[in-house]
């Protein structure tokens, strides 16, 4: 997808890769990375005029638009929770994101998709300090590539800080899967389809917590704990590149939109004798 | 695509004002187009794509490819089809939920500019008679909302579906199978809707979200290549006299090719 000249991309085009596996790992998986090696991730936060928190990511060939509306009333106001805000997902998958084409309406996979997300994501947010409200995050796919809802979660995060709500730890997450006998990193279509297990994982790099863990296929148990360690690694990369998104928009060394607030010097303050006139 | 937003009086009144000097909100003329932009084939996993730009409006135009029975009266005829969504990421005021009458409006004034210009050989889409044909789906997918979605996404359908490719099938002992090989599709002409809303006694092109939401009507006129008229759409609850259809469609008609320009990347 295209952005306006203006904006900038925060791009990891060069695979992130670690030295030790380098040497122990040969061979190559379908699309040329190794093992361990991520497909190449880009976010960029602030995508989206009319929401108030928004992002988009690259990752691969996954192109997916999140935008983050709230705290606002919740409707309908039933929903609304007395002692905190309600953090509503909704994944949903654009007609031509996919071969074939699938229809709009929202399938059972969705539904199960919006609602981990959910529970992925909740646990970084202070909730409580929105009583009533309601968070909505809406992720729209524009083109799928096997692991979406990872993406989905890394840029729901993006966006969440984006629209200033207050959050505990970013949420990253990243998928582990077994490919003949051998387990792989951020599995693409390919390897999602043809692969023996499919693990997403969704992981708090400050607060050391998984919020998301799904397991499709057979590990064993000890195979299960690699993979789900490899995760953890892939996630904190990915971590690395969700805060150079949030810092290109926001770093104190970027250009800001505003000039820097210059404070007058201190003068001693002229009483105002009732201009206001009375009340 | 209207009275989605709520705007106070005070807005409604400040866009009258300023139209009656001449001039509109954000400094353009009554006649000025804003900023369009279109890149193609920009997805991978669908046969054509289209990224549109109007200003703030943003439009993903996505076009598949698919197969599926024909109608019962038209037997030798492939099928098109236009659907819209509204995203809930493209307005505050949107929610998920089925199409409502804007979306589905939107989708039909786009199609019926594609359909009654037979821009596609429907013919041409018939692998076997009366059983199997290719089904050609025009998904128009609006990411951020700022007014004239119509002229937009119209743009944005001619494009990707310039830029779209149709899998070739071969028929052997009436099994049909694909090649593999892919071919674009035959566009015949290139319909370009342009919309003229009422405000008070203005007339105006290619309205933002604000004046979309103040306006009084809107006159959809879609052109082919050569300035016949394609199809036309009037909605809004306000009527127009002869002249003033009259002069609407001179203002369409003035940048119709314009715009095609940039839809078919000349």
């Amino acid at each position: 997808m295209s952005k306006k000249p203006t904006t900038k991309k925060t791009t990891a085009r060069k695979p992130v890769r670690s030295k030790k596996s380098q040497k122990v790992i040969s061979w190559k998986r379908a699309d040329g990375r190794l093992f361990d090696e991520l497909r190449p991730l880009k976010i960029e936060s602030g995508v989206l005029p009319n929401a108030d928190g928004s992002a988009y990511i690259e990752m691969g060939r996954n192109k997916i638009l999140c935008g983050v509306f709230g705290p606002r009333e919740m409707h309908p106001k039933h929903q609304a929770k007395p002692n905190e805000a309600v953090l509503r997902c909704r994944y949903h998958m654009a007609p031509f994101s996919v071969d074939p084409r699938r229809s709009p309406a929202p399938s059972r996979r969705d539904q199960e998709i919006s609602m981990v997300m959910r529970s992925a994501l909740e646990p970084a947010v202070f909730l409580e300090r929105y009583p009533r409200a309601s968070i909505d995050v809406y992720i729209e796919v524009l083109e799928a590539d096997g692991g979406t809802r990872c993406a989905s979660i890394n840029a729901a995060a993006v966006a969440l800080v984006d629209a200033g709500i207050p959050m505990k730890d970013l949420v990253a997450a990243c998928a582990v899967g077994k490919i003949e006998d051998k387990l792989i990193v951020d599995l693409g279509d390919y390897e999602d389809k043809k692969g023996q297990s499919d693990m997403p994982v969704a992981y708090m790099p400050k607060l050391n917590k998984v919020t998301l863990l799904q397991m499709d296929g057979n590990m064993s148990a000890e195979e299960n704990e690699k993979a789900l360690n490899l995760a953890i690694e892939g996630c904190k990369k990915v971590y690395e590149v969700q805060r150079e998104a949030l810092k290109k928009k926001y770093g104190i060394d970027q250009p800001q939109d505003r000039p820097p607030k210059e404070f007058p010097p201190e003068e001693p303050a002229e009483e105002p004798q009732n201009e206001e006139g009375p009340e | 695509m209207s009275k989605n937003n709520i705007v106070s009086h005070l807005k409604q009144k400040k866009i009258s004002e300023v139209l009656s000097t001449g001039k509109r909100m954000d400094g353009r003329g009554f006649g000025d187009f804003r900023e369009l932009t279109i890149k193609r084939n920009i997805l991978f996993k669908s046969e054509g794509s289209a990224e549109v730009w109007l200003g703030k409006s943003h439009v993903m135009v996505g076009v598949k490819v698919g197969t599926g029975t024909p109608f019962e009266d038209t037997p030798d005829e492939g099928v098109l089809m236009t659907n819209a969504e509204f995203t809930p990421i493209a307005n505050a005021a949107w929610e998920p939920g089925p199409p409502n009458e804007a979306s589905i409006e939107l989708a039909r004034v786009v199609d019926r500019g594609i359909r009654s210009a037979e821009i596609l050989d429907t013919a041409s889409l018939c692998i076997i008679s009366g059983k199997l044909v290719q089904i050609v789906f025009v998904d128009l997918y609006v990411l951020n909302y700022d007014g004239n979605l119509i002229d937009a996404c119209s743009a944005g359908a001619i494009a990707a579906l310039m830029g779209a490719k149709k899998p070739v099938y071969s028929v052997v002992e009436k099994e049909a199978k694909p090649t593999g090989e892919k071919v674009p599709l035959t566009i015949r002409k290139k319909p370009i809707a342009v919309s003229v809303i009422k405000i008070g006694d203005n007339l105006i092109i290619d309205p933002t979200a604000d004046e979309e939401d103040v306006m009084d009507c809107r006159l959809t006129v879609t052109f082919d290549e050569e300035g016949n008229i394609c199809t036309m759409q009037k909605s809004g609850s306000v009527g127009l006299t002869v002249d003033e259809i009259k002069k609407c469609i001179n203002m369409a008609q003035e940048k119709a090719p314009e715009i095609r320009a940039k839809a078919i990347g000349d």
